[in-house]
C-alpha cells in the first residue's frame, strides 16, 4: 500500500541577499536539506525541531505554499511539485493548514461565518444555502456555537479562533491537514480542548496530520510517528513510543532531557541526565 | 527556617481602572519569599500572576493601574510607600527583575556594554574602568563566550538565550537579594531554556538569592520553585511546598491543570484523551461573587454555596493552603462517610 503522501529528498533554499540598491544573492541558506517521509491515511507524523530547524518550511513545501528547491511531494499519487494553477488548487481542497497563531491568521474584517465558508466560495461549493448549512455544520462540529457566525474574529478568545480556523481548514472535507504548532499561543487548559478535538476530527473523517511542534509533550499525545529535525535534516524518525522511549541520535536524546516535566522528583533525575548530555547541542 | 521573611506581601490589590470599568487584576494576594529560596508564580494568562510582580517593584502602568489595597513589606519596609526615588534605589539594586522577551527589555540602539555598565555605575558607584571590568566578569559568569567583545555588540548580533544571559547579568550585576522572573524562558527553545534554568539555580545557590518565578509552565515549576502560588483571575487559590503541591493537589483547579497536561513520559498518550477544563476564566470586569472557579468547576453544585459565596483562603494542612470548598482530600472523605 502506498502511503497518502510521500516526501522524498525534500530541499528548500533561500538566496542570502546584500546590498541596498543593488540587490545580489551572495549565498543560500539551505532551511530544508533533504528530507523524506510518508505519511499514511488517517495517521499523524509528528515533526519535532527546535526553532530554526525548517519544520515550519518543510510543512509549507509540503503543501506548495513554498515551492521546494528540488525534491518530490507526491500526495495520493499525484506529483505535487510539478503541478500549476488550476491543477494545483484542485489538490489543495485535499490538503489544509491550520495556523499557529489564532489572532493573524484570521481577516479581522470578515466574519465568522465568512472565513469560514471562503474556501467553499473559493472552489464553488455547493449553492449559497447549502453553504450556510455547511458552515454551521462544521462550526459545530469543531465546538464553536454556531449562532455566532456574524460575529468578528476579534471578539474571541485564542482557544475560539483556533476553532475557527479549524472549522476553515475542515471546509472542503480535506484528507491531510498540515497543523503548524496549533496549539503553542494557547494556554493549557484550552490547549487540551483543542488537542482532544484534533484527535476526535481526525477519528471522525479519517484525517492524516503532519502536525508541526516544538512541545514534545503535545506531539506524543497526537503522534503515531516522529520525526526529529535539526539544522535542516530529520535526524530520526520512527514510532513515537520507540523515539520517546529509545532514542538513538544523542540530538534526541539532549532534546528530550531537557524538557521539564511536572513531577518534582522525576525531574531531579531528569536533571543529571541533561546536564551528562548538554554538549551535544552546543553549537 | 528564618523568623521574618526577606518579602512579605499582604493582602495585595491591584486593579486597573478602565473606560469599561474596573478590572481587579490582582485581588487580595498575600504570600512570603524567605531568603535563599525560590517561589514559584503559576497560572494562565490573566491570573493576575505578572501583575502582582509588577506591583511588588512598582512598574505597574499608572494610569490605568493602581495598587488600592495591600503592602508589600521588603526587608522591613512597606515598599508601596515609598516614593519614585526611592524605589528606584530599591529596584536593580536590592531587587532585580528579568522579563520574557529579552529583545524587547533591551534596548536595540544601545551596546550591550553600555547597558549593563549603566546599571552597574548607577547603584554600585564604580569608576568606568572598574565598571567595565566588573561587567565582563558578570558576562563570563553568565556563561557569555568571548566577554569583553561581546560589550560592544548590539543585542541584535545575539540569539535569544544569549540575549536572556546578558538579561540575568544584569539583574545579578549588584548582587540583588530578590530576583523576580517573569516567564524567563518562555521565548526560548527547550535546550536553552535548560541551560538558562540551569544558571539562575547556580546564581541563586552561588549569592544566596531568593527567586520569584512567574510561569505558565508546570515543568519549569517543578523544576525550580521550593514553594508553589497557583493563581487564577486574580487570586491565590492554592499554596504548598513544591513536592507537596504535585504529590497531593487539592484545589480542583490545579487538579485540573495537571491532568490537562500532555505527558512526555507516558506510552499511552497517543491513545488516551487529555482532561480539558470546560469554559475559560471569568471576566475580571465583573468577577463572580462566589469561588471564581465555580463555573470551570466539576464539583460545585447548587447546594454549597460556592456561587455566592468566595471561599475563604485555609490551611488544609500544615503549609498548604487553598481556597476551594471542594478540596481533593475532603472530596475523598465525603465520599467515604457517604452511605453506601
Amino acid at each position: 500500500m502506498t502511503a497518502l503522501l510521500e516526501v522524498r529528498d525534500l530541499v528548500k533554499r533561500f538566496p542570502v541577499k546584500r546590498g541596498l540598491i543593488v540587490e545580489r544573492t551572495v549565498d543560500y541558506v539551505e532551511a530544508v536539506a533533504g528530507v523524506s517521509f510518508d505519511i499514511e491515511a488517517g495517521k499523524t507524523l509528528g515533526l519535532v525541531g527546535e526553532s530554526g530547524s525548517g519544520k515550519s518550511t518543510t510543512g509549507f513545501c509540503v503543501l506548495q505554499l513554498l515551492r521546494p528547491t528540488s525534491g518530490s511531494v507526491r500526495f495520493d499519487g499525484q506529483e505535487l511539485t510539478e503541478l500549476e494553477g488550476e491543477e494545483l488548487r484542485r489538490v489543495r481542497r485535499d490538503a489544509q493548514i491550520v495556523f499557529q497563531d489564532p489572532y493573524s491568521s484570521l481577516d479581522p474584517r470578515m466574519t465568522v461565518g465568512n472565513i469560514v465558508s471562503e474556501p467553499l466560495v473559493v472552489h464553488k461549493v455547493g449553492s449559497r444555502r447549502d453553504r450556510q448549512v455547511r458552515v454551521r455544520e462544521l462550526l459545530d462540529v469543531v465546538g464553536f456555537d454556531p449562532t455566532y457566525v456574524n460575529r468578528y474574529p476579534h471578539e474571541f478568545s485564542g482557544g475560539q479562533r483556533q476553532r475557527i480556523g479549524i472549522a476553515r481548514a475542515l471546509a472542503l472535507s480535506p484528507r491531510l491537514i498540515v497543523c503548524d504548532e496549533p496549539v503553542s499561543a494557547l494556554d493549557v487548559s484550552i490547549q487540551a480542548q483543542i488537542i482532544n478535538l484534533l484527535k476526535d476530527l481526525q477519528r471522525e473523517f479519517n484525517l492524516a496530520y503532519l502536525f508541526i511542534a516544538h512541545d514534545l509533550a503535545v506531539v506524543r499525545s497526537v503522534s503515531d510517528r516522529i520525526a526529529v529535525m535539526h539544522r535542516g535534516h530529520i535526524v530520526e524518525t520512527g514510532p513515537a513510543n520507540e523515539v520517546y522511549e529509545r532514542p538513538k541520535e544523542d540530538y534526541t536524546k539532549a532534546l528530550l532531557a531537557a524538557v521539564p516535566v511536572p513531577d518534582p522528583a522525576r525531574m531531579r533525575e531528569r536533571k543529571s541526565e541533561r546536564r551528562r548530555l548538554r554538549d551535544v547541542v552546543a553549537t | 527556617m528564618s523568623a521574618t521573611p526577606l518579602l512579605e506581601v499582604r493582602d495585595l490589590a491591584t486593579h486597573f481602572f478602565t473606560r469599561e470599568g474596573v478590572v481587579r487584576a490582582v485581588d487580595g494576594v498575600s504570600f512570603s519569599v524567605d531568603r535563599g529560596r525560590t517561589l514559584g508564580l503559576v497560572g494562565e494568562s490573566g491570573s493576575g500572576k505578572s501583575v502582582t510582580a509588577l506591583s511588588i517593584i512598582g512598574l505597574i502602568p499608572q494610569p490605568p493601574a493602581r495598587i488600592v489595597g495591600g503592602e508589600v513589606v521588603f526587608d522591613g519596609r512597606d515598599l508601596t510607600t515609598l516614593s519614585e526615588r526611592e524605589l528606584e534605589d530599591v529596584r536593580g539594586k536590592r531587587i532585580a527583575m528579568i522579563f520574557q522577551d529579552p529583545m524587547t527589555s533591551l534596548n536595540p540602539t544601545l551596546t550591550i556594554g553600555t547597558q549593563l555598565l549603566e546599571t552597574i555605575r548607577r547603584h554600585l558607584h564604580l569608576p568606568k574602568r572598574e565598571a567595565r571590568r566588573r561587567a565582563i566578569e558578570l558576562l563570563d559568569e553568565v556563561g557569555l563566550p568571548n566577554p569583553e567583545a561581546r560589550l560592544d555588540d548590539y543585542p541584535h548580533r545575539l540569539s535569544g538565550g544569549m540575549r536572556q544571559r546578558v538579561m540575568i547579568a544584569m539583574a545579578v550585576s549588584c548582587e540583588p537579594d530578590l530576583l523576580i522572573a517573569d516567564e524567563p524562558t518562555t521565548a526560548l527553545d527547550v535546550t536553552v531554556q535548560a541551560q538558562v534554568l540551569d544558571l539562575l539555580d547556580e546564581l541563586r545557590t552561588q549569592h544566596d538569592m531568593a527567586m520569584i518565578v512567574i510561569t505558565h509552565d508546570m515543568g519549569v515549576i517543578a523544576e525550580v520553585a521550593d514553594e508553589v502560588v497557583v493563581m487564577y483571575a486574580g487570586q491565590i487559590v492554592e499554596q504548598a511546598p513544591v513536592t507537596e503541591l504535585f504529590a497531593r493537589p487539592e484545589h480542583p483547579y490545579t487538579e485540573a491543570l495537571l491532568g490537562a497536561l500532555p505527558q512526555l513520559e507516558d506510552d499511552t498518550a497517543r491513545t488516551g484523551r487529555l482532561t480539558a477544563i470546560p469554559g475559560r476564566p471569568p471576566d475580571l470586569l465583573d468577577p463572580p461573587e462566589g469561588c471564581r472557579f465555580a463555573a470551570r468547576c466539576p464539583y460545585a453544585n447548587e447546594f454549597d454555596g460556592c456561587a455566592t459565596h468566595m471561599p475563604a483562603l485555609r490551611e488544609l494542612r500544615p503549609g498548604h493552603m487553598v481556597r476551594s470548598e471542594h478540596p481533593t482530600t475532603e472530596r475523598a472523605r465525603r465520599k467515604e462517610a457517604a452511605p453506601a
